[in-house]
């Protein structure tokens, strides 16, 4: 029930954003929609009412909302950002949103990437966990203030979203580069002092594809949300692969 | 390009540009330098006809690239090869204020 004093003036209509949002394919065009100004609004709500309320055939991605599953990733005002935990005070100042998919993959349909690609360059950066205990075997310690269990305290926070992977010009140059996560997982997982395939997973993250093709943009290192530095692990990766080619090992 | 509007990419594009800037122009430095193994006069008199204020301009050009390209070389290396801190922005800073401080340095000597 309103609460409006006598002879008050009626509350003005919410002010509009104006957004512009990608529909279709690779060769699509953006589309422009008016949505409600509100205070405390995220990118993910302003395309959740879209869909709801001015286009149920918008496609897009989303789980969680909290910033956790790492799903909700879109291109912002040409930046990618995790569109959940970003407000639209942060990024449309002007009041107004250009909201596209992720850009180095391929688009499924509207704001949804196809991100087979990168996780698959996960595994070809042999990003699995070999270890050489069995069940039978006592856990393993790893003290958390030892130089490996540092190198990695961050990046095995990754969540997977896709940003940096967006965010980076080697990708685009060279799409067979393997990418900021895929090389930070690797990354941790050659500090773990319990994984045994090392050498393996040095080979697999050298040569074209691999660590070397990084230019040192920062780009991912700059736009991830999670604020980790895929750039460190990879210029670890970097001295770890110089010198195992120095060792003969490699 | 909006999302590459950082220091990082900034630091990157100055090192990229200043390099190619660098290996077109060694090409004519090491021309001008063949001229002294035909004669001396020759390299002499091609030195005389560059003392003009548009050649020290490109000559202060030259000198701004080196530096650019030498600081931010050296602060790849740094990144890379010294024990990694949050101090990316801060190394770019200082690369371009050294290459600032060359260009401003000789273009007081000029």
């Amino acid at each position: 029930m309103s609460r409006r004093e006598k002879g008050a003036a009626p509350p003005s209509d919410p002010p509009q954003l104006l957004v512009r949002v990608w529909r279709g394919h690779a060769d699509g065009e953006f589309q422009p929609f008016e949505v409600p100004r509100h205070a405390t609004q995220t990118v993910l709500d302003v395309v959740m009412h879209i869909q709801r309320s001015l286009d149920a055939t918008l496609a897009y991605r989303y789980a969680c909302r909290v910033g956790m599953c790492g799903s909700c990733a879109m291109t912002v005002n040409g930046v990618p950002r995790w569109t959940c935990r970003t407000h639209v005070d942060k990024v449309a100042g002007d009041g107004r949103l250009e909201i596209a998919p992720l850009s180095n993959l391929p688009v499924i349909r509207d704001l949804v990437a196809d991100m087979r690609e990168f996780f698959d360059k996960w595994a070809r950066s042999r990003g699995r966990f070999d270890g050489g205990n069995t069940r039978h075997d006592e856990f393993a310690r790893v003290a958390p203030a030892s130089t490996e269990r540092q190198q990695v305290e961050s990046g095995i926070e990754c969540i997977g979203c896709g940003v940096c992977y967006s965010a980076c010009d080697s990708v685009a140059w060279n799409p067979d580069y393997l990418g900021p996560a895929a090389l930070l997982r690797a990354w941790t997982l050659v500090n773990d002092v319990r994984d045994t395939a090392g050498l393996e997973r040095l080979r697999a993250v050298s040569g074209d594809a691999g660590c070397a093709s990084c230019h040192t943009h920062l780009s991912c290192t700059e736009r991830c949300p999670k604020q980790l530095s895929p750039t460190a692990g990879i210029a670890g990766l970097k001295r770890a692969v110089a010198l195992a080619a120095l060792k003969g090992t490699l | 390009m909006r999302g590459r509007n950082h220091p990082g990419w900034w630091a990157f594009l100055v090192h990229r540009i200043s390099g190619i800037a660098l290996a077109l122009f060694l090409p004519l430095h090491f021309w001008a330098l063949g001229q002294a193994l035909e004669a001396a006069a020759k390299l002499e008199a091609f030195l005389r006809w560059t003392d003009q204020p548009l050649f020290h301009i490109g000559m202060w050009g030259l000198v701004v690239l080196l530096a650019a390209h030498l600081a931010g070389g050296l602060r790849v290396l740094a990144l890379e090869f010294l024990p990694w801190r949050d101090w990316h922005k801060t190394l770019a800073a200082v690369a371009a204020a050294f290459a600032l401080a060359a260009g401003l340095a000789f273009a007081l000597a000029l």
